[in-house]
């Protein structure tokens, strides 16, 4: 029915941009209020063990038992390739570098947005649709810094210590693949994969990585939660767009990072 | 009561990820805390190095004995110069050892291997290896075989 | 200031916009200390807003906000949290912690704000829900209340910390007739008995009418009229005779504002 001009759609276009500049700026104003500054009024440190419970130890499952699987898929596919090398050796090698470089910060953040991320978002924005944010407010204590910044710090803590766990659990799982299953032999399983890797190449840059990711899902995750609309339909558009853009956003950053720590130039 | 539960669980948690992070530090890439003690370095000037890399092994009889730290070039003789830690253990290698660039199997990695000398002075803290052997490259290996071909006609 | 200022709240031609759209225009509004004023108007037009911009939760683009001698626009973040201290409001939904039972509720802002012994927490807590009829639901979570319970909660959780300002946000939408006969007895009560400043935001004429010493009634993104309620009742002011008797058609009009209802039917396409 409506037509629109192209004046009107040039119109729209930069509302749309000037738009998403200013929830930039509000995010970022939102991070540095929540975590700078007053902190909590009432004990900090409890409320933190709090989060810390909700976000980290009940994300460990999922965790874990993607971690096992990904490592035993990996000894699979590893063994299957580089046996046509007569290097079967050297799948513990592999493993472990694609564990510690790649998929252990990467899917651990992908898992953690849709484990912990979602979940976030849905809590705090159902705390906005049911006032509590504002009865908080109006009781003269911060949501910013009594409900935000636990969660956040929950998360920058959590992430890469998941990371970190699925690395080793994912090592664990394709180590009993390659050497229990498929017959590499012990010894050169461990020797290759503790020759080629590094402490301060891989492990590092993978921790660091992970914090990183921390970073920016929590930060996302959080944000969208606050900032959603207080209906039912807005925080569910809240929570899937935490999903895509914190997916989108460790994919990425992780090539940048990749490129910045392993790239040569 | 339940407090103390989470309380339990969010110590058990931090534990498992600080226990992670020390496995692959140790068992994984095999950090040796205080690496250096126990080692003395070795310099090797080499026509070329190519494929070596830092962190390759350095091997003696097959039996690796330490590895390369550090690759430069140097600049006066335009060689590169290749930095290896070897074991303290090690202590009787001969002056004029000979230090190759060998490559594991066909395609493997690149590694070095020594092979004894006979001289009675041996190796030290900060000594250079003078007798060395280059990298094979494929090309040049090539290229001798086509001047050679050339030439017998 | 304070003492001799009859007035515990003013605002002082605000005006507030949303987007593009005009909410208030320069509005003034005065409300008197130790009585209960009753705010109302049409649904969406913006009382709830109002509301929200004398807890200072929402910045106008204009005017001033005085509460207590205070104008609350000026004031830093910290500052107007310590502010808020002395004001409670009472939300449409309650809004209490869902993950709290009803003692933590009302021992919240207790233990946030003061560094009370807990035997003496108890004992406010305890008071403060006698005061609401509901000390025997001292142990429930806010889940297992009814909607009128938890709105009588939040009141005990309101007057914790014993403010000098009250709020209530639409306190009588989706109750049933009991409930809404506590919650008007309770309003009218604590008012007295505390000799708090009462505001009541609401588009239920009845209760409203019933409780309020006065009545400013808002729309059309400014001040209608105020009075005593039966001054209103009686006022000849077309629109507000039409919100007092809910009539359909009036100066606010049944009818959106809409093209030809002749042309948009018949009208080429």
């Amino acid at each position: 029915m409506r037509r629109t001009s192209l004046l009107e759609r040039v119109r729209l276009f930069g509302r749309a941009g000037i738009d998403v500049v200013a929830t930039l700026g509000r995010s970022v104003l939102f991070l540095l209020h929540s975590l700078l500054g007053r902190t909590a009024t009432g004990n900090g440190f409890q409320l933190l063990v709090k989060q810390l419970y909700a976000v980290g130890v009940m994300s460990l499952a999922i965790i874990v038992v993607s971690g096992v699987f990904i490592g035993m898929v990996l000894s699979l596919q590893g063994y299957s390739i580089l046996s046509q090398y007569g290097s079967e050796q050297a799948v513990g090698q592999m493993v472990a570098l694609t564990l510690l470089r790649e998929l252990g910060p990467v899917v651990t953040a992908l898992l953690f947005a849709g484990r912990a991320g979602s979940a976030l978002t849905a809590e705090i924005g159902n705390m906005k649709s049911t006032e509590q944010l504002s009865s908080l407010a109006m009781i003269g204590v911060d949501p910013l810094k009594y409900i935000v910044a636990p969660r956040l710090w929950a998360g920058f803590i959590s992430m890469p210590l998941l990371a970190a766990i699925f690395s080793v659990v994912g090592i664990w799982g394709g180590a009993m693949v390659a050497i229990d299953w498929l017959g590499v032999y012990e010894g050169s399983f461990w020797a290759n994969m503790q020759n080629s890797v590094s402490f301060r190449e891989d492990v590092l840059n993978g921790v660091i990585k992970s914090v990183v990711f921390a970073f920016v899902v929590t930060w996302i995750a959080v944000f969208q939660g606050y900032d959603c609309e207080p209906t039912s339909e807005g925080i569910s558009k809240a929570t899937t767009r935490t999903v895509v853009y914190a997916s989108l956003a460790v994919l990425g950053l992780d090539f940048i990072l990749t490129a910045l720590m392993f790239g040569d130039f | 009561m339940q407090n103390r539960t989470l309380e339990i669980g969010v110590g058990l948690f931090l534990l498992a990820g600080v226990l992670a992070l020390l496995l692959l530090a140790l068992r994984v890439s095999g950090l040796t805390l205080g690496a250096g003690e126990g080692s003395y370095k070795v310099y090797a000037h080499f026509d070329n190095i190519a494929g070596l890399t830092v962190r390759s092994k350095v091997t003696m009889a097959g039996v690796t004995i330490g590895r390369v730290t550090a690759i430069d070039l140097d600049r006066d003789s335009y060689t590169g110069r290749v930095t290896m830690l070897l074991n303290q253990e090690v202590d009787n290698l001969p002056e004029d050892s000979t230090a190759s660039i060998l490559t594991a199997g066909l395609l493997g990695e690149k590694y070095i291997g020594i092979s004894v000398g006979g001289e009675e002075a041996v190796l030290s803290d900060g000594s250079v290896i003078h007798d060395t052997q280059s990298s094979l490259v494929l090309e040049d290996l090539i290229g001798k075989f086509l001047l050679n071909s050339v030439n017998k006609e | 200031m304070s003492a001799e200022n009859p007035y515990a709240v003013e605002l002082k031609g605000l005006s507030f916009k949303r987007g593009e759209r005009d909410i208030f225009k320069s509005v003034d509004l005065s409300i008197l200390r130790g009585k209960v004023t009753g705010i109302m108007g049409p649904s969406g037009c913006g009382k709830t807003t109002l509301l929200r911009l004398i807890a200072a939760e929402l910045k106008p683009s204009q005017g001033e906000v005085w509460v207590n001698g205070v104008n609350l626009p000026t004031l830093s973040r910290a500052e107007l949290f310590d502010m808020r201290k002395q004001m409670g409001v009472l939300f449409q939904s309650g809004a209490l912690f869902t993950d709290l039972d009803v003692f933590e509720n009302v021992a919240f802002p207790l233990r946030v704000h003061t560094k009370l012994p807990e035997e003496m927490i108890r004992d406010i807590v305890l008071m403060k829900l006698q005061a609401v009829g509901l000390r025997g639901a001292v142990e429930l979570m806010p889940d297992e209340l009814s909607g009128g319970m938890k709105r009588r909660v939040a009141l005990a959780r309101a007057i914790a910390l014993d403010p000098q300002i009250l709020m209530y946000d639409e306190p009588f939408v989706g109750q049933d007739p009991i409930a809404m006969g506590v919650l008007v007895r309770l309003i009218r009560l604590l008012n007295d008995a505390l000799g708090i400043t009462s505001i009541v935001v609401s588009h239920d004429l009845a209760e409203t009418a019933s409780i309020a010493d006065y009545i400013y009634v808002v729309g059309d993104t400014r001040v209608l009229g105020h009075g005593a309620p039966d001054e209103l009742m009686r006022s000849e002011d077309p629109r507000i005779r039409q919100f007092m008797q809910g009539t359909p058609d009036g100066p606010v009009p049944f009818h959106y504002p809409a093209a030809n209802y002749r042309d948009d039917l018949l009208g080429p396409r």
